[in-house]
C-alpha cells in the first residue's frame, strides 16, 4: 500500500481544482472573456456605422494626445476625491456612533437598517428626486428666501459640481458605512480601555487605536467608492444637467455613435487607471490577512 | 412567385376583386395568405405608433412589427441588418448616412397612387412653385436614385423613390412667454445674456450643431456658406462661440431626452432652449405657458419617410407597397397632423379631419371649437391659434433641413469638446 498517500494527494489536488472550477468558468466567461474582447476592439476601427477588425493604435493616439481626454480624467478624479472624502468622514462617524456609542447589539442592528431603507428604491430614483428640491424654485431655495437668508434663489444648487457630489455622496455613503461598523464591531473593547488605563485622551485612541484597527474596512469602502464613481455616468450627466463630463459620459457618447473600438480604447484606460488606484490602496493594508 | 400567380388568379374569379386590383397598380394580395404576413419595421419612437399597427392590421389584414430606438441605433440597424427589418422609418440625413451601404432598396413611383398629391417638398424640393430650396440634407436632394440598384442620388425626381415621405415638421425654439415677458423674435436671443443661466439646447450633436448654427448666424457673427454642410473652420467658429457662452453661465442645463426638455421648461429652470413640438404640447397640458415661437430667421425643418429592406420580396414587397399605399391615403396623416406634424399628402388626410380641425392645424385658423389630439388631450381652445400660422407660412419658412455634414466626425469631436468644456 505505498502508493496510496500519493493517490491519496492527488485526488486531494484535483478535488481542490474540481472545487475552484465552477467560479473559475463564471468568471472566465462573464468577467476575463468580455474584457478581454474589449481589449481587442480597441484597436478595431470604426466608420461610421461599422467596426473593423484591425490593430491600429490610433484610437489610444487620439486618446491620449486629446485635451479633452486630460480634462475629462481630472473631472472624473475631482468627483472621485471629493465623493471619497465626504463619504469618509460621513461613513466614519456613523459607523464609530453605532460601534461604539450604542450599547445593545439589537439597537445596533436596528440603527444599521435604518442606514439601508434609502436602498429599497432604485439609485437612479434617489439622485432624480434632488432635481425638484435644489431647483431655482425648489423647496431648498424656497425655505431659504422664506427664511429671509437669501433673497435671490441660490444657483449653484442645481446642475453644477455641488450637485454631483451631493448625488454621489448620498447614493455611495452606505458603501461606506457598512465595512468600516463591520471592522469596528471586531475590535476588542479591552484594547481601548487599555489605552485609556495608560492616560490616552479620547482624540488619541481614536487615532491610535480604533482607526489603524479599522483601516481594512476604511480601504474596502474606499475601493467601492471609488470605483462606483469612477464608472459612473448617469449621476454626472442628470446632475450637471450635461453640462459636465467625466469619463464614464465619454465612453457613453461614443456608443451612442456607434465608436465601439474608441469607446473600448476608453474603458481600458480607465480600467488601468482604476487598477492602478486598487493596487495603491492595497499596498497600504494587506486586506485579506487583515479581515 | 408561382404563389402570387396563384393569389392573382383566385382574385380575378371574383367581381370585386377586379375593381380593388385595379385600383391598386400593384397585384392584390390573396385574404387567406395576407393574414401571415408579418412586416417588421424599425423606426424613431416619433412616428411608430401602436394605433398605425392596429389600423393596418383592421384596414389591410396583415401584422405591423414595430420597433421603436433611438436615431443613433435606428441608422446602425438600418445600415449594418438589413434582415432584421422590412421598412425602415427613418429621417431623411440618416437616408444620406445609410442609403451608400445599399441596403435598401428603391420603389417605384408608378406603384405608389398618390405619389402626385405628395407636397412638392419632396419631389422638386419646392414647396411652392416660386419657394428657395432650403439649406442642409433638403428631402428632394437624397429622396430619388437613378435607377434599381444606384447608389447615388439623383438631383432631380426620377421614377426611383429612396423613401416615401410620412411625417416632416419645422421646429423652432420654445419658450416661457410668462417668465420673459417681452416679444422674441430671433434665434439670436438663445444667447442674449438677459437669459444667463435660464437657457437651454439640445446635447444630440446632429441636430443641435444646427440651432447653433442659426443662433450664430443670426446674431451676424457667422456668415455660412451652407449650414447643412459646415467646413471645419465654420464649425470651429460655432462651436467657440458656444463654449464662451457656456463658460460665461448662459445655459442652466443640457437636455438630451425629450421629457428632460419638458422638465426643464415645466420647472422654469429654463425659459428658452431648443425644444421639439410635442415637448411644447406637453409643457402646455399642464397649464403652464409655453409657445413655440416662430422666428424671423425660419425655422428648422426635419422629415422623415419610409424606406424598403433590400431583402424584401415576394409577396411581402406586394404588402409593403400596400401599405405605404393606405399610409398615404389619408387616416395616418390625420392622426400625426392632430399632434401637429405635417402630412406628406395633406389632401387626403382633409378627408379624415373635420372643418375646424383641419383649419386649425393647416390653414392657421382659429378653431372654431375645443381642438383635441388623438388620445383625446385637449391641444387647443375655441378661438386659439396654432404657433407660426398656416401650414404655407411655416413650412415657407424653413431655413434649414437637419442633416449630416462631410465633415461629420470632426464635428462630433468639437461637440464633446464643447460638452466638457
Amino acid at each position: 500500500m505505498s502508493s496510496s498517500p500519493v493517490s491519496h494527494t492527488m485526488s486531494e489536488s484535483a478535488k481542490g481544482w474540481l472545487l475552484a472550477s465552477p467560479l473559475a468558468l463564471v468568471l472566465g466567461a462573464f468577467l476575463v472573456l468580455p474584457i478581454g474582447m474589449i481589449f481587442v476592439v480597441s484597436f478595431w476601427q470604426a466608420t461610421e456605422f461599422s467596426i473593423e477588425p484591425a490593430f491600429s493604435w490610433e484610437n489610444y493616439e487620439f486618446l491620449l494626445t486629446s485635451p479633452v481626454t486630460w480634462k475629462v480624467f481630472l473631472a472624473t478624479f475631482k468627483y472621485a476625491f471629493l465623493t471619497w472624502v465626504f463619504t469618509l468622514l460621513i461613513g466614519f462617524t456613523v459607523a464609530y456612533y453605532l460601534a461604539f456609542h450604542i450599547r445593545s447589539a439589537a439597537s445596533q442592528t436596528a440603527l444599521f437598517l435604518l442606514c439601508t431603507i434609502p436602498f429599497l428604491t432604485s439609485n437612479i430614483i434617489r439622485m432624480i428626486s434632488w432635481i425638484p428640491f435644489l431647483g431655482r424654485n425648489g423647496i431648498a431655495n424656497q425655505a431659504l428666501i422664506s427664511l429671509g437668508v437669501i433673497d435671490q434663489p441660490l444657483e449653484w444648487l442645481l446642475y453644477s459640481d455641488f450637485a454631483v457630489v451631493l448625488a454621489f455622496v448620498h447614493i455611495n455613503t452606505l458603501f461606506m458605512i457598512t465595512p468600516i461598523f463591520n471592522t469596528m464591531t471586531r475590535i476588542d473593547h479591552r484594547l481601548i480601555e487599555a489605552a485609556r488605563d495608560q492616560g490616552a485622551s479620547g482624540w488619541q485612541i481614536l487615532w491610535s487605536v480604533i482607526v489603524p484597527l479599522s483601516k481594512p474596512g476604511i480601504m474596502i469602502g474606499s475601493i467601492f467608492v471609488v470605483t462606483l464613481v469612477m464608472g459612473d455616468f448617469i449621476t454626472v450627466r442628470f446632475m450637471s444637467g450635461s453640462q459636465s463630463a467625466n469619463v464614464g459620459r465619454l465612453i457613453s457618447n461614443d456608443i451612442g455613435l456607434l465608436q465601439y473600438p474608441s469607446a473600448s480604447a476608453t474603458s481600458v484606460v480607465l480600467l488601468i487607471t482604476v487598477l492602478m488606484m486598487i493596487g495603491i490602496v492595497l499596498r497600504f493594508v494587506n486586506i485579506r490577512k487583515e479581515l | 412567385m408561382s404563389k402570387m400567380r396563384y393569389s392573382r388568379r383566385s382574385l380575378l374569379a371574383t367581381g370585386a376583386a377586379v375593381a380593388a386590383a385595379s385600383a391598386f397598380p400593384a397585384p392584390m394580395i390573396w385574404a387567406q395568405e395576407i393574414k401571415n404576413i408579418k412586416l417588421r419595421q424599425v423606426g424613431t419612437g416619433v412616428s411608430n405608433l401602436n394605433e398605425v399597427g392596429q389600423k393596418v392590421k383592421e384596414d389591410l389584414g396583415f401584422s405591423l412589427d414595430m420597433t421603436a430606438l433611438d436615431s443613433d441605433a435606428v441608422t446602425q440597424r438600418a445600415a449594418t441588418q438589413p434582415d432584421s427589418y422590412d421598412i425602415a422609418d427613418i429621417e431623411y440625413w440618416i437616408c444620406k448616412k445609410v442609403w451608400p451601404t445599399g441596403n435598401l432598396q428603391a420603389m417605384d413611383v408608378s406603384k405608389i397612387k398618390n405619389y402626385d398629391k405628395i407636397v412638392g417638398i419632396f419631389r422638386d424640393g419646392k414647396l411652392t412653385p416660386d419657394s428657395k430650396i432650403a439649406q442642409g440634407t433638403a428631402p428632394n436632394t437624397v429622396g430619388f436614385v437613378e435607377g434599381p440598384g444606384s447608389k447615388k442620388f439623383a438631383p432631380e425626381q426620377t421614377q426611383w423613390m429612396t423613401l416615401v415621405p410620412t411625417i416632416y415638421n419645422a421646429d423652432t425654439l420654445g419658450i416661457r412667454p410668462d417668465l420673459i415677458g417681452r416679444p422674441i423674435d430671433s434665434w439670436a436671443e438663445l444667447l442674449n445674456p438677459e437669459f444667463k443661466g435660464k437657457a437651454s439646447i439640445l446635447d444630440i450633436s446632429s441636430i443641435g450643431i444646427m440651432d447653433m448654427a442659426m443662433v450664430c448666424e443670426a446674431m451676424g457673427k457667422i456668415k455660412y456658406g451652407d449650414k447643412g454642410n459646415m467646413t471645419r473652420a465654420e464649425i470651429d467658429q460655432t462651436i467657440a462661440i458656444f463654449t464662451e457662452a457656456k463658460k460665461a453661465g448662459q445655459f442652466r442645463a443640457f437636455w438630451k431626452s425629450f421629457d428632460e426638455s419638458v422638465n426643464l421648461m415645466a420647472s422654469g429652470e429654463v425659459v428658452i432652449q431648443s425644444m421639439w413640438s410635442p415637448a411644447v404640447t406637453a409643457v402646455k397640458s399642464r397649464g403652464i405657458p409655453c409657445v413655440f415661437q416662430p422666428l424671423k430667421e425660419g425655422y428648422r425643418a426635419w422629415g422623415g419617410g419610409l424606406g424598403l429592406s433590400k431583402s424584401l420580396k415576394g409577396m411581402e414587397l406586394d404588402a409593403a407597397y400596400e401599405y405605404i399605399n393606405w399610409y398615404l391615403s389619408g387616416w395616418v396623416g390625420a392622426f400625426l397632423m392632430r399632434q401637429g406634424y405635417y402630412s406628406a399628402v395633406p389632401e387626403t388626410s382633409k378627408q379624415f379631419m373635420d372643418a375646424n380641425e383641419w383649419g386649425y392645424w393647416f390653414e392657421g385658423k382659429a378653431a372654431t371649437a375645443d381642438i383635441a389630439n388623438p388620445f383625446g388631450k385637449v391641444m387647443a381652445k375655441a378661438g386659439e391659434l396654432r404657433d407660426g400660422g398656416s401650414f404655407y407660412e411655416r413650412m415657407g419658412h424653413v431655413a434649414c433641413w437637419n442633416s449630416v455634414m462631410d465633415e461629420n466626425q470632426y464635428m462630433v469631436r468639437k461637440w464633446n469638446e464643447f460638452i466638457a468644456a
